[in-house]
C-alpha cells in the first residue's frame, strides 16, 4: 500500500509535527490546576492522535495488515488494563506503562539499526544515538517490570543486598557501554559477524542493559520505589528522545525531552523529601539493617497507650481542629472511604479537618493524593508539609493511618541514622496523636518510632480499613 | 535535520519541560506522572515507520511488537490519567455542596 498522503511535502509533516509539540506542551501546563488537568490530559491526547494520525498517513506503509493489528492490539491491552486496574494498583500500572514505552524506544532503534544496514551506510549520529536508545530503553524496561513486580508483590519487595553487587552493576555496564562503542566504532576485528544484518552488538548491548536494569531495581525496598518509578519516568522520556535523534524526527525529541525533564523533576522531590541522595537511594542500602529489639523494648517498654474506638470517638467530640495523615498502610488496607467518610462525618459536626501529606507517603510521587481524590475528599483538604507542619500546635486530634517513617521525630534529631535530617511531619507536637497501626513493628528505616511511646500518643491497634469503619460506626450512632 | 538542530530542540524542550513541571501542584504528581508517562508512548511514531516500512521481516516484526508495547502505553496511559483526573474534579464539585 503506497502512502496515502505520500506526495506530502515534508515540511508540511514538520509543521504538524510543531502543532502535536505545542499540544504537548500546553497539556502539561494545563496539569498546574485540577480544574483544568482533565482538559491538559485530552489536548495532549490530542496531540498524540494528530502526530501518530498523520506519521500512518504519510508513510509508505508495506504491511498495513501487520500495522493496524498491532495498533489494535497494543490499544485493546491498554483499555483493559485501565478499565480493570484498582486505585491501588496504580503505581504498578503506572510502572509498567513507562517501562513499555522504554521497551518500544529500544526496539525501534535496534529495528532502524537493522534496516540501515540494508542500505550499507551507517552514521556516526545514528549509531552512537542508537546505542544510548537501546542503553536506556532496555534498563527503563526491565527495571519497570522488577518494580511493578515489587509493587505488585509478586517480586520481593525487600531491599535484597548481596556482596559485590556494586562491582557486578559495574560489569554489565562496561559491558554494555563497549557493545556501544563497537557498535560505533564497527572494527573489524571478529570478522565479519559483528557486521551481519541483524547488528549483533546492538543486541548485546541489549542484553546487558537489560540485566542491568533488572540489578538496579532488585537491590531497592519498596518505600524506596517513589523515587525508583519518577525515575524510570524520566528514562523512558529520555529513551523517546534519543529515539527522535536515530529517526531525525522533531516531536520524538520534543515529547520525549518534556517527559525527562518532568520524571526528573520528581525524583529530585522525592530525594529532597528524604534528605539522601539519588545515589544513596541505589547504591546506599536502606531498610537491610534493622535495629536490635533490645532497643526498640527500651524505647516502648511501659510507655505505650493503647486505646479503642470507643475512646476515640468521645475525643474527637471535644476537638475543633483534626489532622489525618495517611501512610501506605492506609492504601494496603484500602482504608481511604472509611477515613474519607470519617473526615466527612468531623466536617459535617462542625470540626475543621485536613490532611497531612508526606511527599514520600505511598509507592509513587502523589500517591496518598489520588486514594483521597478517588474516595472524593476535595483537594483543598489535602497539605503538603510544609503547610501542615506548621500548624499541629493549634491541632487538637492527628490521626496517623499506616503511617510510620514519615511521622518519626528521631528524623528531626542530629545523628546518623538512615532518617536523619529527613523532614517529617510533626504531629507529636498536637493534643493527642492517635496512630492507627497493626502493631508496633518499624517502617521501612527499621528504626523505632519515639512517637509510640510519646504521652499524647495512643495507639490505636488494628487494620486500618476496619477500625476506621468501625470509628465511623460509633461517631455516627452518638451523633 | 542535521544533529545539532535536534539538539536544539532537545535542549529548547528541556527548559520549557522545567519551567511547566516546577509549576504543577504535590496534589496531581501522580496524574502528572501518568500524563507525561503517556506522552512517552510518542515513540509509537517511531515504531509505526519501522513496522510499516521496514525492508526485513526482522525489522518488520521487531516494530511490529514496538508498536503494541507503544500503543498499550500510549492508550492506556491516556486512559487512566484520564479516571484519576476526573476524581480530582468531582472533589472539587462536591466542594460546591457546601
Amino acid at each position: 500500500m503506497a502512502a496515502i498522503l505520500g506526495g506530502l511535502p515534508s515540511s508540511v509533516l514538520a509543521f504538524v509535527y510543531l502543532v502535536a509539540g505545542v499540544l504537548f506542551i500546553q497539556g502539561l501546563r494545563d496539569m498546574t490546576h485540577p480544574r483544568t488537568a482533565p482538559r491538559g490530559n485530552l489536548i495532549s491526547a490530542g496531540g498524540m492522535a494528530l502526530a501518530v494520525g498523520v506519521t500512518v498517513l504519510v508513510t509508505d506503509i508495506l504491511s498495513p495488515i501487520l500495522l493496524f493489528a498491532g495498533l489494535l492490539v497494543g490499544a485493546a491491552i491498554g483499555v483493559w488494563l485501565a478499565m480493570t486496574v484498582e486505585t491501588t494498583e496504580m503505581p504498578q500500572l503506572v510502572g509498567l506503562f513507562n517501562g513499555f514505552g522504554g521497551g518500544a524506544s529500544a526496539l525501534v532503534a535496534g529495528a532502524e539499526l537493522i534496516d540501515m544496514f540494508g542500505t550499507g551506510s551507517f552514521q556516526l549520529g545514528v549509531t552512537a544515538t542508537a546505542a544510548l536508545a537501546g542503553l536506556i530503553g532496555s534498563v527503563t524496561f526491565w527495571g519497570s517490570l522488577v518494580a511493578a513486580g515489587k509493587l505488585h508483590g509478586v517480586v520481593d519487595d525487600s531491599a535484597v543486598r548481596y556482596d559485590g553487587e556494586q562491582v557486578v552493576k559495574a560489569l554489565f555496564l562496561v559491558l554494555a557501554v563497549l557493545a556501544g562503542i563497537h557498535l560505533v566504532v564497527r572494527p573489524n576485528l571478529l570478522g565479519a559477524v559483528p557486521l551481519s544484518g541483524w547488528v549483533p552488538s546492538y543486541w548485546v548491548l541489549v542484553a546487558a542493559a537489560s540485566i542491568l536494569g533488572v540489578l538496579l531495581v532488585i537491590p531497592i525496598g519498596g518505600a524506596d520505589m517513589p523515587v525508583v518509578i519518577a525515575l524510570l519516568n524520566s528514562y523512558s522520556g529520555l529513551a523517546a528522545a534519543t529515539t527522535g535523534f536515530v529517526l531525525d524526527n522533531s516531536v520524538l525529541i520534543i515529547a520525549g525531552t518534556l517527559v525527562g525533564a518532568s520524571g526528573l523533576i520528581l525524583t529530585v522531590i522525592m530525594c529532597e523529601s528524604m534528605n539522601r541522595s539519588l545515589a544513596n537511594v541505589f547504591f546506599g542500602g536502606i531498610g537491610e539493617t534493622s535495629e536490635s529489639d533490645e532497643e526498640m523494648e527500651d524505647i516502648y517498654e511501659g510507655n505505650i497507650t493503647t486505646t479503642s474506638p470507643e475512646e476515640v470517638e468521645m475525643t474527637l467530640d471535644v476537638a475543633d481542629r483534626v489532622v489525618i495523615v495517611p501512610g501506605y498502610g492506609m492504601a494496603v488496607a484500602q482504608a481511604q472511604h472509611a477515613v474519607a467518610e470519617l473526615s466527612e462525618l468531623l466536617e459535617d459536626a462542625g470540626v475543621d479537618v485536613e490532611f497531612g501529606i508526606h511527599p514520600v507517603a505511598g509507592r509513587m510521587p502523589g500517591h496518598m493524593n489520588v486514594l483521597l481524590a478517588e474516595a472524593d475528599v476535595p483537594y483543598e483538604k489535602l497539605r503538603d508539609l510544609e503547610e501542615i507542619n506548621p500548624t499541629f500546635s493549634q491541632t487538637d486530634v492527628v490521626i496517623v493511618i499506616g503511617a510510620n517513617d514519615v511521622v518519626n521525630p528521631s528524623a528531626n534529631e542530629a545523628g546518623s541514622g538512615p532518617l536523619a535530617g529527613m523532614p517529617v511531619l510533626n504531629v507529636g507536637e498536637a493534643r493527642t496523636v492517635i496512630v492507627n497501626k497493626r502493631s508496633l513493628s518499624p517502617g521501612f528505616s527499621g528504626v523505632p518510632n519515639p512517637l509510640f511511646a510519646q504521652d499524647n500518643t495512643n495507639m490505636l491497634f488494628g487494620d486500618g480499613k476496619e477500625t476506621m469503619q468501625e470509628l465511623v460506626n460509633i461517631y455516627k450512632e452518638n451523633h | 535535520m542535521t544533529f545539532v538542530q535536534n539538539l536544539t530542540f532537545f535542549v529548547l524542550a528541556a527548559f520549557v519541560g522545567y519551567e511547566i513541571i516546577t509549576k504543577i501542584p504535590t496534589n496531581l504528581h501522580t496524574p502528572l506522572m501518568s500524563g507525561a508517562n503517556a506522552i512517552s508512548g510518542i515513540t509509537l511514531i517511531g515504531s509505526v515507520v519501522v513496522a510499516g516500512s521496514g525492508s526485513t521481516t526482522l525489522a518488520t516484526g521487531l516494530g511490529f511488537v514496538a508498536v503494541v508495547m507503544a500503543t498499550v502505553n500510549v492508550v492506556g496511559g491516556y486512559l487512566v490519567t484520564n479516571s484519576m483526573l476526573e476524581q480530582f474534579r468531582s472533589g472539587d464539585d462536591r466542594r460546591g455542596r457546601d
